[in-house]
């Protein structure tokens, strides 16, 4: 192996293991999707609560949407990296290891899903209240008012909000990457700076660069086609 | 039958008590179209959303057919508003949902199989007149059209009582008329109960049997709706029906003040005909028994309501006082309405 300096550095794809550079690009793209099943659920779940319980007489709404909003804005403050560190001992119980992509999904789930939550919430607020109104005086249940108008005509927002945070996700797991989660941030930072190796830091920056590129171009079209607003 | 009975609803805002329904008294009568006008914030909608068991009353009953509908909760309250359709000024349709979902919906939440669900909403498409824009989205739906899917959405449970919260104020004068000939077509084919609430005295004119005036959360004045553009009782009405009267709503309409000044001289008499004085040569009579006076049309309109033709004239009279005054008792004696709008 020769390593060249410089500019030049960059470009020595002979020097990139293809075989790890494929299975790391399938270890982050496994990593950001199987957390945003889970962060899809449980913000929509949060923003749910934190929506029904907001402005409600009661003391019991009032304490769930303080309990809700503390976790959300708890979470969402403290900075990845940091969050990582501090779930490891709860990551060593979910996961049994604190090493590669399965100990990553805890503190990506936590770290991202209250983010997700507040933008649920601020589109279920944006839907015309006079359709719920409508919904409400034809006798529909709070659940139904959810099931059959909230979610169908917040839809697009949600998809929407959901391709925004794949995206921050996928920044996410480069970052858990360099402290051993595998996938594309750990090659980049193990196989590419600690072997002083430029050409796989760029390769992985491009495969990255990519996904977040196909991501973005999937969600618009999912947006378009859910989006009956205007035609 | 529907009946409010010293109905009253406050409200607590920051600066204090607001009462938005003061102690109304009103009987619906099954299969009735009723009348609710007033300017917006008269309390027209508060009313009706009680009726619906959106809102509850602060003190006072609703009752339907004897139910108390304030005292219904949970389910009960939830099939009593089945049996309620409301269409609204924004139509409040989902985005989301073709025409024929849209239809169904009230259908999906009263639990009725998918099969009938289908089944029934053709039928509504068919007889708000929505053929062919089925699989249509609301967007690609002019105003009328959305309010035809509100109304035969508010129809799909079969409801008894259909609430109309302006839903005309937001269309063009053409598609009003559409509307509300489409309520009429329902209120007799279906015998429906309708509450029409509106601030324009057209509609009411056009398709109410009986009207209630709400000003400040009072109703001030209930009668039919004949009677009270004959005989407006209370200053508010009778601006409702001067509206209604001022001929034609283009821009050439003037307003009061600028009557006043274009006509500066002797007086300006607003008569108002029914039924058949309006064939009688009223005014070339009087021409003929008081020749000293001077007569001009300044305006003139004719309405069509539920019980008949009301005319209204705007005449200017220049002359003596005793030979004007001879002439408003003329055409006293012939029953024709009069009004001295401005006396120089």
């Amino acid at each position: 192996m020769t390593n060249s300096t410089g500019f030049k550095s960059y470009f020595q794809l002979h020097n990139v293991d293809w075989g790890s550079m494929m299975s790391a690009t399938w270890e982050t793209v496994w990593m950001t999707l199987l957390s945003m099943v889970a962060i899809v659920i449980l913000g929509i779940i949060l923003g749910l609560i934190l929506y029904e319980t907001r402005n409600k007489p009661g003391i019991g709404y009032r304490i769930l949407n303080w309990l809700v909003g503390l976790f959300v804005n708890i979470f969402r403050s403290i900075p990845f990296i940091i969050l990582i560190i501090l779930l490891l001992p709860i990551t060593m119980k979910l996961a049994g290891t604190i090493i590669g992509p399965r100990a990553a999904l805890p503190s990506l789930i936590i770290s991202a899903a209250p983010f997700y939550a507040r933008m649920v919430e601020s589109y279920f607020r944006e839907v015309d209240s006079g359709v719920l109104e409508a919904a409400e005086s034809m006798g529909a249940t709070t659940w139904e008012i959810i099931t059959k108008v909230l979610l169908p005509e917040s839809k697009p927002a949600l998809i929407a909000g959901a391709t925004v945070t794949t995206i921050s996700l996928i920044g996410y797991t480069a970052m858990a990457g360099a402290i051993g989660a595998g996938g594309l941030g750990n090659l980049a930072y193990q196989d590419g700076f600690q072997a002083s190796n430029n050409t796989v830091t760029l390769v992985a920056t491009v495969i990255i660069c990519l996904f977040v590129f196909i991501v973005q171009f999937v969600g618009d079209i999912f947006v378009k086609i859910t989006d009956k607003r205007t035609l | 039958m529907i009946r409010f009975k010293d109905v009253s609803k406050q409200y607590s805002t920051k600066d204090g008590g607001l009462t938005a329904v003061n102690d109304v008294n009103i009987e619906i009568n099954d299969g009735e179209i009723f009348g609710i006008v007033g300017y917006s914030g008269a309390g027209k909608s508060t009313l009706v959303r009680m009726l619906d068991g959106l809102e509850a009353p602060s003190t006072g009953e609703i009752a339907i057919n004897g139910t108390d509908v304030s005292k219904l909760h949970g389910s009960q309250l939830r099939k009593q508003r089945q049996k309620i359709g409301m269409i609204f000024q924004h139509f409040n349709l989902l985005w989301s949902r073709t025409v024929l979902d849209n239809i169904a919906l009230p259908l999906e939440i009263a639990k009725v199989p998918k099969a009938k669900r289908k089944q029934r909403a053709e039928e509504l498409i068919k007889l708000v007149g929505l053929e062919g824009r089925e699989h249509s989205y609301p967007s690609e739906l002019s105003g009328g059209q959305k309010q035809r899917v509100g109304i035969a959405r508010a129809l799909a449970n079969e409801p008894t009582i259909l609430i109309s919260d302006e839903a005309t104020s937001a269309l063009d004068p053409d598609t009003t008329n559409e509307v509300l000939d489409l309520l009429l077509k329902i209120n007799k084919e279906m015998n429906l109960t309708i509450l029409l609430i509106t601030h324009e005295m057209h509609a009411i004119a056009k398709v109410c049997e009986r009207v209630a005036v709400m000003d400040s959360g009072k109703v001030v004045e209930t009668g039919s709706v004949f009677e009270v553009f004959r005989h407006p009782q209370q200053e508010i009405t009778r601006k409702f029906v001067s509206e209604e009267f001022t001929p034609q709503q283009s821009d050439n309409t003037m307003t009061l003040d600028e009557l006043i000044k274009k006509y500066p001289d002797g007086q300006i008499i607003r008569l108002i005909f029914h039924g058949p004085q309006a064939e009688l040569p009223i005014v070339s009579d009087v021409v003929k028994r008081f020749p000293d006076l001077t007569v001009s049309i300044i305006s003139g309109a004719i309405h069509q309501t539920q019980e008949g033709a009301l005319g209204s004239l705007d005449l200017q009279f220049v002359g003596d006082d005793s030979q004007i005054n001879d002439a408003l008792e003329y055409l006293k004696k012939m029953r024709v309405g009069t009004e001295v709008i401005h006396h120089d």
